[in-house]
C-alpha cells in the first residue's frame, strides 16, 4: 500500500509535467486547428531560459548586489522565464505558422517540425554539447508520512501546475480575452469577422501556452536538475499524445489526460520492467483511441476540419 | 514591382535561349552525356584534380571541397567545369539527332524495352559515378533506399491525405524481418548460431529476404489500417505514431534480435545493382499503382470520403490496401537499409526519421511520384554536400524547409505525374516558334 501511495505521488508529479505541455498543444490546437510541433522545443528552451535567469540572479546574490532569499530568485526565474518563453513562442508563431494560415495543416505541421529542429540545433550551437545543471534552490526536505516519503520539492512542483491550470482555467472563463479565445474556438472564420482579431488571439493563445511550457521545463529541472537540448523531444511527443487522448481542443481533457499518461507510465514501471514501460503506455493508448478514436473529451470528426 | 517583374522575365528569355542548343536532346541524349562525363572522370579525374592542385577527386560536384578548403574553390569549379559541364553539354549537343533516331527506333518497341534500355544507361553512368570512391557509393545506395522510403510514404501522405507517423516503424519491421532472415540462414552469429545455408545461395534468396520484410511491414499496417477505418486526421496520426514507439521499443526488449545493443553481421548483399533494381522496381511499382483505379480511388478517399463511399468506392478496402501497399515497400527499403549499413539497432528508427522522411516528401512534393524522387534526391544530397558546415547544416536545411512550405505549402513538385513515353519520345527540334 505504501508503495502504491508512493508511485501515486511521483505519478502526480510526472503527470503535471505532461498535462502542462499538453495544455500548449490543446490551446493551439482549439484555435487554429493545428498542433505546434515545435512546443517540446519551446519546453526546452523555456527550461534553459530558467537556468539562465538562474545563474544571473544566483550571480548578482554572489556579488552581494542583492539579497534575495533563494525562494524568491525561484519564483523570480520562473515568472521571467515564463514571460521571455511566451515571446519566443509567439516569434514562433509570427514566423512558422502565420505565414501559412491557409496553407495544408500538413504543411504548418512540417514548419513546426523544423521550428523545433532549429531550436535544438540552436541551442546547441550556441552553448556546445555538454549538458548544464540546473543550479538547486530550494533545499530537499523530506517529510515521512507513514511511509511514504514525499520532498517539498515535490509539493511544490504539483502545487504550482495545478495552480497554473486553474489560472488559465479561470483566465479562460472569466476574462474578455478568454471569451474571445473559445469563441475563436468555436469558429475561427465567422468571428473574426464580428471584430476579434485573430492574428492577436492566436499570439496570444502561443504565449499562454509556451508561458506554461516555461513553467513545466523549470518545474522539470528542480526535480531533475540535468538539462540537454533534446530534452523536448520526447516530452513533446509524448504530451503530444496526451493532448490528443484528451480530445483535441479540449483544456480539461488535456491537463487529465496528462496526469492519466504520468499515471500510465509510473504504474507499468512499478508492476513490469521499466524497459516495457513504453510499450505497453503506448498499447493502452492506442486502446484507447481505437475503442474511442475522439479522445475522452474531443468532439466527433466533423466537417470543421480542414485539411 | 514592374522592374522586378521585367528582370525576371528577362531572365526567363535569358534561359531559353541559353537552353535552346540542348531543347532537342531527348532523355536518352542526357543519360548518354552523363555516361561520358563519369567516363572521363574515371579515366581522366585524378590527374586533372592534381593538375588543378586538388588532393583528390571532388566527390560530391566540389561541394564538400568548397566548403571545407575555400581556397580550392577555383580549382574545383575548373574541375566540374572540364569533367561534367563541358563534356555534357557537347554531348548533349551534338549526339542529339543521333539520340533522337536511337529513341523512335526504340519506341516501336514495347514502352518497357526502351524503358530498360533507359534504366540499363542511368546505371552505367551512376556505376562508374560510383565507382570512384566508396562514399560515393553509400551515398548513392542510401539516397536510393530514401527515394523508396518518401514514395512509400507519399501514397499515405500525399494521395491518401492522413498524416502517417508510421513509417519508421514499418522501416523497423522490414529491417529486422529481413535482418533475422539473411542473418539466421548465412551468417555465423552470436544470436542464431552457425549458418545454416551455404553463402552462395544468398544472393539469390535476397529478395526473398526484403519481401518477407516487406510482408511483416504491411502485416503491422492493419494495425493501423483498422482504426483508420473510424477516424482520421490527428487521431490517425497519434495511432500511427504510438506505433512506431511501440515497434521500437518491442524491438528494444526482444532479446533474441539484440536488443537495445541492434542486429549486426549481415551477409554483404546490398550492392549497388541490387539497391538500384529494387529502387526502380519500387518507383515502377508504385507509379503504377498511383495511375490505377485503385490509386485514383485513393485520391477520392482523400478528397471526400463520403462522396467515394456513394460513388461505389469500397473505402475500407482502399485504406486498407493503401496502407499495407506502402508499408510494405517501407519495409523492403528498411531491409535495403539494414543490410546496406549491415547494422540497425532500434535508435535508428525514432522521431528522427520520421522528421527526416516527412521532410523529403513535403519538399519534393505531395501526390507525385516525381516530387518525392526529387525531394529524397534533394534533401539526401543536400544533408552530404553540407556536411562541412557541422552543425549549421541542421540549421540550414529546416530554414530552406521554411522556406518552400511557406513559398510552396505543397512542396516543389506537387500534384504532377509524369508520363514514361513521353519522358522517353524523342525530341524534335522546336521549329519555328523560337
Amino acid at each position: 500500500m505504501t508503495h502504491f501511495l508512493q508511485n501515486l505521488v511521483n505519478a502526480l508529479q510526472w503527470g503535471s509535467f505532461y498535462a502542462l505541455i499538453a495544455l500548449g498543444y490543446s490551446m493551439v490546437y482549439g484555435i487554429l486547428m493545428l498542433f505546434n510541433f515545435a512546443h517540446g522545443d519551446i519546453f526546452m528552451v523555456g527550461a534553459y531560459i530558467g537556468f539562465g535567469m538562474a545563474s544571473l540572479l544566483l550571480a548578482l546574490v554572489a556579488w552581494g548586489g542583492l539579497a534575495l532569499p533563494s525562494w524568491l530568485i525561484l519564483v523570480l526565474t520562473i515568472l521571467v522565464s515564463m514571460f521571455l518563453t511566451a515571446i519566443v513562442g509567439v516569434i514562433v508563431e509570427r514566423v512558422a505558422y502565420r505565414p501559412l494560415r491557409d496553407a495544408p495543416r500538413a504543411s504548418a505541421a512540417i514548419t513546426g517540425l523544423m521550428v523545433g529542429i532549429i531550436l535544438e540545433t540552436g541551442n546547441l550551437a550556441l552553448l556546445g554539447a555538454s549538458r548544464v545543471r540546473f543550479p538547486s534552490l530550494i533545499q530537499s526536505v523530506t517529510f515521512d508520512f507513514g511511509g511514504v516519503y514525499v520532498t517539498n520539492k515535490k509539493i511544490m512542483i504539483v502545487a504550482v501546475s495545478i495552480s497554473l491550470m486553474i489560472a488559465l482555467h479561470q483566465f479562460v472563463k472569466r476574462s474578455k480575452w478568454g471569451m474571445a479565445m473559445r469563441a475563436m474556438a468555436y469558429d475561427y472564420v465567422v468571428v473574426p469577422l464580428m471584430g476579434v482579431p485573430l492574428n492577436t488571439i492566436a499570439a496570444l493563445t502561443f504565449g499562454l501556452g509556451s508561458a506554461l511550457a516555461a513553467a513545466a521545463g523549470i518545474l522539470f529541472s528542480v526535480a531533475y536538475p540535468v538539462l540537454d537540448p533534446y530534452m523536448g523531444i520526447v516530452f513533446g511527443w509524448k504530451a503530444f499524445v496526451a493532448a490528443i487522448l484528451g480530445g483535441r481542443g479540449s483544456v480539461l481533457g488535456a491537463t487529465l489526460a496528462g496526469f492519466l499518461l504520468g499515471f500510465i507510465e509510473i504504474f507499468v514501471a512499478m508492476v513490469f520492467p521499466s524497459t516495457l514501460r513504453d510499450l505497453i503506455a503506448y498499447s493502452i493508448i492506442l486502446v484507447i483511441l481505437v475503442f474511442r478514436p475522439h479522445g475522452f473529451f474531443g468532439e466527433p470528426y466533423s466537417a470543421r476540419l480542414r485539411l | 514591382m514592374a522592374a522586378l517583374h521585367h528582370a525576371k522575365a528577362g531572365f526567363k528569355g535569358f534561359m531559353r535561349k541559353a537552353w535552346s542548343p540542348f531543347a532537342a536532346t531527348p532523355a536518352l541524349g542526357w543519360l548518354l552525356s552523363a555516361l561520358a562525363a563519369v567516363l572521363l572522370e574515371k579515366w581522366l579525374g585524378l590527374a586533372l584534380a592534381h593538375a588543378l592542385g586538388l588532393p583528390k577527386i571532388p566527390m560530391l560536384f566540389g561541394f564538400i571541397i568548397a566548403l571545407k578548403k575555400p581556397f580550392l574553390i577555383p580549382g574545383t569549379l575548373a574541375f566540374v567545369f572540364i569533367i561534367y559541364l563541358l563534356p555534357m553539354a557537347l554531348v548533349a549537343r551534338f549526339s542529339a539527332p543521333l539520340a533522337n533516331r536511337a529513341s523512335r527506333a526504340l519506341l516501336k518497341a514495347p514502352l518497357a524495352v526502351s524503358a530498360l534500355v533507359h534504366l540499363a544507361l542511368l546505371y552505367a553512368a551512376l556505376h562508374v559515378w560510383a565507382e570512384v570512391s566508396d562514399y560515393r557509393d553509400i551515398t548513392l545506395r542510401l539516397t536510393m533506399i530514401a527515394v523508396m522510403l518518401t514514395l512509400s510514404l507519399n501514397v499515405i501522405n500525399g494521395y491518401m491525405g492522413e498524416f502517417s507517423c508510421s513509417h519508421p516503424g514499418f522501416m523497423a519491421l522490414g529491417a529486422y524481418a529481413a535482418s533475422v532472415f539473411t542473418v539466421g540462414l548465412f551468417a555465423s552469429d552470436r544470436l542464431f548460431g552457425a549458418a545454416l545455408l551455404p553463402p552462395q545461395l544468398a544472393p539469390f534468396l535476397f529478395p526473398l529476404a526484403l519481401a518477407l520484410g516487406g510482408l511483416v511491414a504491411s502485416l503491422g499496417a492493419l494495425l493501423i489500417a483498422v482504426p483508420s477505418f473510424r477516424t482520421r486526421g490527428d487521431y490517425l496520426a497519434i495511432i500511427s505514431l504510438a506505433f512506431t514507439f511501440i515497434v521500437k521499443s518491442l524491438i528494444e526488449n526482444l532479446e533474441w534480435v539484440g536488443g537495445p545493443r541492434g542486429l549486426s553481421s549481415q551477409p554483404d548483399l546490398a550492392s549497388l545493382p541490387m539497391v538500384f533494381a529494387v529502387c526502380a522496381l519500387c518507383v515502377w511499382v508504385i507509379n503504377n499503382f498511383v495511375t490505377s483505379i485503385l490509386g485514383k480511388a485513393t485520391n477520392a478517399v482523400r478528397d471526400d470520403e463520403t462522396a467515394a463511399e456513394a460513388m461505389s468506392i469500397n473505402t475500407r478496402r482502399t485504406k486498407m490496401a493503401a496502407f499495407m501497399f506502402s508499408a510494405f515497400w517501407a519495409g523492403v527499403a528498411g531491409g535495403l537499409f539494414a543490410h546496406v549499413l549491415r547494422y540497425v539497432n532500434p535508435a535508428t528508427f525514432g522521431i528522427q526519421k520520421l522528421a527526416e522522411v516527412l521532410a523529403m516528401v513535403y519538399f519534393g512534393g505531395l501526390n507525385s511520384v516525381l516530387g518525392s524522387v526529387v525531394g529524397a534526391v534533394g534533401i539526401s544530397i543536400l544533408g552530404e554536400a553540407l556536411r562541412p558546415l557541422e552543425i549549421f547544416k541542421w540549421i540550414l536545411i529546416p530554414l530552406l524547409l521554411i522556406l518552400v512550405m511557406i513559398f510552396r505549402p505543397t512542396g516543389l513538385i506537387a500534384f504532377r505525374e509524369f508520363n514514361l513515353r513521353r519522358v522517353l519520345s524523342p525530341k524534335e527540334p522546336p521549329q519555328g516558334r523560337s
